[in-house]
């Protein structure tokens, strides 16, 4: 049974914020059912009670002083930009008012 | 014999002596890459004006004695997913076609402070998410031993470029194997350090958890040397790790005595290329005459360190990449109704299948439904993996293991099948979800006349022991490593068409 719909792609475009042609979502479709199918593998492992591991080292949270440190990186920030506005990035209008 | 003949160290020492200058290095790379760049493509990017007009500066300082480390004046190349301030990080997307940034990575920086000079950014995968530099937005890299094969990935250029002879130094990143297998291809040198060992600040991010900058170089002095120059704490890299010492070069001595070297079995069995079996096997047994105590044991786990892999890495992936949406820099499509037509349109015309492939996996187990049955159960065997490697290591100092299954697929081989591909990533992946240190030197050619990559695991920060025992391996094999000279003046000129 394949474990991957075309719902399922549809949905996951949606959350990876990627706009499939027809040909790339069967493409998906059918990669991803074969990589899923591959990754379930781990299934054979027992890892009842072993604790997730994110990092290898115990990391913890590094505090600083609330102090800033770098300097006003306005212009080379904005340079990069595909459009700006009176020293902002510019992006399509997101509310109607 | 020109410059580019010379490693690294020797190149430093001569322009330290007053024999030649920073200047004539960075030349006499330029003009390497000049003759070879049509055949190879290991650069996205070279600076020949950037690179002199350092060169004058670190002359300078190297004469008036405020520069004295081994590698002032020396070229380094450096992978395209590590940001220089003002030069173009494109990490091999067209989404990143044009960036230029604002900053330079730390481990640039520390190379700068060093006296490297940066001559150009190499070609690699797409976001390093390959194994072959195959699904470069700007065109593949050739293997220098044999142009009708891939270099590997995703540091194919990198390691190109150094097997090559274009410079003696570059800088890779590993997230799954994406130093240590290229260099396997290449017949280079290349070590993925103990995680948090390099910042990874200014690395463009793929696996926040598995990524590490690393050192590229042709034998195991200059890839101790460049290590030692680019290692360092950085708090703007919050898994950055203060560590004791960060001394390598001082483990460059040809003693392996009483040193036990893990051989785990299950590296050795189906899939392994039986040329690539014996010439790993060989060097062992050198090691052994020099008074190594050789181990064979069962590390356990093998076949299952690829799917946690692909699962942990896609999943940061899908998040890391969430970033880049046209707005801040980079590409930004042509044609769009509104702000979420603009982000599908312009992620979806900015990354290529590969990269789509993966974030679209990412996506996939991180979602509501799916997250504990493939993400929370890939970080358990991660967690398994972890106590695998720590058994062993209660045993033995190093483990010796194969880099890559094969020597350099063709290329077009690979990218037919995903997980083909993957499998070859199969020796690597686990010192990634382990955190552990790895290097991978050449130790034969095949009858192919295609290099053979032997790995070299430690525990973490265990640096200094792989670094001893591959450094008493290269000499036991002779010192360094041939150059494909041949090879590159055979097919002189000739460049075949492959379409991407």
């Amino acid at each position: 049974m394949d474990r991957v719909t075309d719902e399922t792609i549809a949905y996951v475009g949606i959350l990876a914020k990627l706009e499939l042609s027809l040909e790339e979502a069967k493409q998906a479709k059918e990669d991803m059912n074969h990589m899923l199918e591959y990754m379930e593998l781990l299934n054979d492992l027992d890892t009842e009670g072993v604790e997730p591991m994110s990092h290898v080292f115990p990391i913890q949270n590094v505090f600083r002083e609330d102090v800033v440190e770098n300097g006003d990186d306005r212009e080379a920030i904005l340079s990069n930009a595909p459009a700006k506005k009176e020293g902002s990035f510019l992006a399509p209008k997101t509310v109607e008012i | 014999m020109g410059l580019m003949d010379l490693t690294a160290l020797e190149l430093g020492k001569k322009i330290k002596a007053g024999e030649l200058t920073a200047m004539d290095a960075v030349e006499a790379a330029l003009a390497s890459i000049e003759e070879k760049e049509e055949r190879l493509h290991s650069f996205l990017t070279v600076d020949p004006k950037g690179a002199l007009e350092q060169a004058k500066a670190v002359q300078k300082r190297i004469e008036t004695g405020e520069l004295k480390g081994p590698l002032a004046g020396v070229p380094v190349a450096v992978k395209d997913n590590l940001c220089t301030r003002g030069m173009l990080t494109t990490c091999a997307s067209r989404i990143l076609y044009n960036f230029k940034p604002p900053y330079t990575a730390e481990a640039v920086a520390n190379l700068q402070r060093a006296g490297g000079i940066v001559i150009g950014k190499t070609n690699m995968d797409e976001f390093a998410m390959g194994s072959t530099t195959e699904t470069s937005a700007f065109g593949i890299t050739r293997n220098p031993w044999n142009l009708e094969h891939v270099p590997g990935g995703s540091s194919g250029g990198s390691c190109a470029a150094v097997a090559a002879r274009e410079c003696p130094l570059s800088l890779g990143s590993d997230t799954g194997g994406s130093i240590r297998q290229p260099s396997s291809y290449c017949g280079v040198t290349g070590l993925k350090p103990t995680y948090g060992t390099v910042s990874r600040y200014g690395l463009v991010a793929y696996g926040s958890s598995l990524d590490q900058v690393g050192p590229i170089a042709r034998d195991v002095s200059d890839c101790a040397a460049l290590l030692e120059a680019i290692a360092s704490y950085d708090r703007k890299d919050s898994t950055s790790v203060q560590r004791a010492e960060y001394d390598f070069t001082s483990a460059l001595q040809e003693d392996v005595a009483g040193l036990r070297i893990g051989i785990p079995k299950d590296y050795f069995g189906e899939g392994l290329d039986a040329q690539v079996r014996n010439a790993i096997l060989g060097a062992a047994k050198l090691l052994e005459k020099r008074g190594a105590i050789l181990k064979e044991f069962d590390l356990g786990l093998v076949p299952y360190a690829i799917p946690a892999y692909y699962i942990i890495s896609s999943a940061e992936a899908s998040s890391n990449l969430a970033r880049f949406d046209g707005i801040k820099y980079g590409y930004r499509a042509g044609e769009y109704e509104g702000l979420h037509s603009m982000y599908k349109r312009s992620r979806s015309q900015g990354f290529g299948a590969e990269v789509k492939r993966r974030i679209m996996l990412g996506s996939f187990v991180l979602s509501s439904g799916y997250y504990e049955a493939y993400y929370i159960k890939a970080l358990k065997v991660k967690a398994l993996i972890k106590e695998a490697f720590d058994r062993a290591f209660d045993h033995c100092d190093v483990i010796l293991a194969p880099a890559a299954p094969s020597t350099a697929p063709k290329i077009g081989a690979s990218l037919k099948d995903p997980l083909k591909m993957y499998l070859s990533d199969i020796y690597t992946v686990a010192a990634n979800l382990a955190g552990l240190p790895g290097l991978s030197l050449p130790c034969k050619l095949d009858d192919k006349g295609l290099p053979i990559g032997l790995q070299l695991l430690g525990n973490c920060f265990q640096e200094k022991k792989i670094i001893r025992a591959g450094y008493t391996l290269e000499q036991a094999l002779g010192g360094h490593f041939p150059a494909p000279k041949e090879v590159l003046k055979e097919t002189g000129g000739k460049c075949h068409e492959q379409t991407v």
